[in-house]
């Protein structure tokens, strides 16, 4: 997936939604580029073990950078079904391909109602721009 | 105890910070770079070539006159009236009961006329409760006691400072000074002058001296100057390796040296032995505040004192995490990161003296999850040397700076 084509949270979660074989819809999160600049020096990665309920707005993570310790946001209500089994023992994975093979954990949705809170990209673009003037 | 309405202040190289991209936190009062690139990468930089940080925001006192010596003797631990010419200790500022008030580093030098003066490094944070300190102890009557004058003079907005830190400094700055420093000794200094058009005939001062467990120095220049010698620096140090690096490696560096931070390891509520600083304390010379204290504090057995952990898991403990022996705490973390050089998390911190003996098992609780860590000797690092330790580094070149 590329950039524009993702969803993004305010919490700077990168969201893909894709309808899964039992027609279950699920959610494949990830952090975006501009989240992980901003952290540099990754050190530790916290993800849920599978089977974890997640709510929307909620924790369901932690990433951690020399400096500072950073939640990971569910975008949605749902189940983690899979958990990237690379990423927390290779933090450069995350760092060079943030929205392919850094990919975090899937959810199986239980309540879109999270999706309609998610930015396109030009909006998400706009936030962390903002942002960076406020820095 | 921060004057919250004074906004932050820049240091000289402030602009030069910004326009190199540099990430700007504010500092114990000051605006100060964290990292230009990546914490880890200018940590492995100094480790390995040589890294260069403002450090202009740590504050300095000069003291001179005729009375300034025992003026100095009186207020500080450690033996400072047989200091030699350009020779620098570290020392404690202790209150009443020996608490500390802050870690600092004291040199002696001879101006251009040869008259002798002292100057004080303090931690930026303490700089306003020193300097106040100070005053308290030398009233008019004693400042202007005939014979026994002491004037001196907060310098520290007049004066940048550079850390010049790694094996490649002496290679970095000797072009840029007329002393030898191959052969300036540790905890030593001199006066210089800067052999660069961009000093404009002005000089500074050099020490020895460090935060990062490296070989390097600390120079001081003009702040009018300071921008122009910074740059020189780096485009002298650029065959070298040499790199800006930012507080956040500082840190980082430090912790790896076993080097203690005020705020932290450091504290009105913690006494110089329990913080292994006893070496700093001067008991049986001139008398100084909490010198009474700690005569009977150095005669108590210890009940905790401050330990290295080296952590098991993948996970950094901070600062304020407790620490506990089975499930019964017997400590608290001072500082603790992620340490680039071992490649797993280290911290500080202070243990009941039964549980701080080195291999001791224990766990540490990092945000209500357990951590297992070990008690390790300090320092977690130390530098390979090419020559034998020098006097004065006997145990672990703690001392001060601050980041």
């Amino acid at each position: 997936m590329t950039p524009e084509e993702l969803l993004y949270a305010k919490t700077h979660e990168w969201v893909h939604v894709e309808t899964g074989p039992s027609g279950a819809k699920i959610a494949t999160v990830g952090l975006s580029a501009f989240a992980l600049e901003v952290l540099t020096d990754l050190v530790y990665l916290d993800l849920p073990e599978v089977g974890r309920q997640v709510e929307a707005g909620a924790s369901f993570g932690e990433i951690e950078s020399v400096k500072a310790v950073s939640d990971l946001f569910s975008p949605v209500d749902g189940e983690i079904v899979e958990v990237n089994p690379d990423v927390a023992e290779n933090l450069q994975r995350l760092a060079d391909d943030p929205y392919g093979a850094g990919w975090l954990v899937k959810i199986k949705i239980t309540d879109q109602s999270g999706l309609s809170q998610l930015l396109d990209h030009a909006a998400y673009q706009k936030q962390c721009e903002e942002e960076m003037e406020e820095g | 105890m921060k004057s919250s309405s004074q906004p932050p202040l820049g240091t000289p190289l402030h602009d030069w910070h910004v326009g190199r991209g540099a990430r700007m936190v504010e500092f114990a009062g000051w605006h100060m770079p964290v990292q230009y690139t990546s914490i880890i990468q200018e940590h492995r930089a100094t480790r390995a070539a040589c890294g260069l940080a403002d450090i202009s925001h740590m504050g300095r006192l000069r003291f001179e006159g005729p009375g300034a010596e025992v003026f100095l003797a009186e207020l500080l631990t450690r033996r400072v009236a047989d200091l030699g010419l350009n020779q620098i200790r570290y020392s404690l500022v202790t209150n009443e009961d020996g608490g500390i008030l802050d870690d600092t580093l004291v040199g002696y030098y001879h101006n251009a006329h040869g008259q002798p003066y002292y100057v004080m490094v303090v931690n930026a944070a303490n700089r306003r409760k020193i300097v106040d300190w100070v005053d308290a102890h030398l009233p008019p009557e004693r400042a202007e006691a005939p014979g026994e004058e002491v004037v001196w003079s907060d310098v520290t907005r007049l004066w940048a400072m550079f850390a010049i830190q790694g094996p490649h400094a002496v290679d970095v700055v000797q072009p840029l000074v007329d002393v030898d420093l191959a052969s300036m000794k540790y905890y030593n200094g001199a006066q210089v002058r800067i052999l660069h058009p961009a000093a404009q005939r002005q000089g500074g001062i050099i020490s020895r001296t460090g935060y990062t467990g490296e070989d390097g120095f600390e120079l001081s220049v003009g702040a009018t100057i300071a921008r122009g010698v910074w740059e020189a620096l780096l485009e002298m140090g650029k065959p070298f390796g040499a790199v800006p690096t930012g507080i956040g490696a500082r840190d980082t560096l430090r912790l790896e040296a076993g080097m203690p931070l005020y705020g932290h390891e450091l504290s009105e509520t913690i006494h110089p032995f329990q913080a292994g600083l006893g070496y700093t304390c001067y008991l049986t010379g001139y008398d100084f505040p909490g010198r009474d204290a700690l005569k009977r504090l150095e005669t108590e057995p210890l009940q905790s004192k401050l330990v290295g952990l080296e952590l098991a898991g993948r996970r950094p403990a901070r600062g304020e995490c407790p620490i506990l022996a089975g499930s019964e705490p017997v400590g608290r973390t001072t500082s603790g990161t992620y340490s680039p050089t071992l490649e797993k998390p280290i911290a500080l911190g202070y243990v009941r003296v039964e549980h701080a003996e080195p291999g001791t098992e224990l766990t540490i609780d990092v945000r209500g999850r357990p951590a297992p860590a070990r008690i390790v000797k300090l320092p977690f690092y130390r530098r390979k040397r090419c020559q034998e330790p020098l006097p004065g580094t006997a145990r672990r070149p703690t001392h001060q700076e601050g980041s």
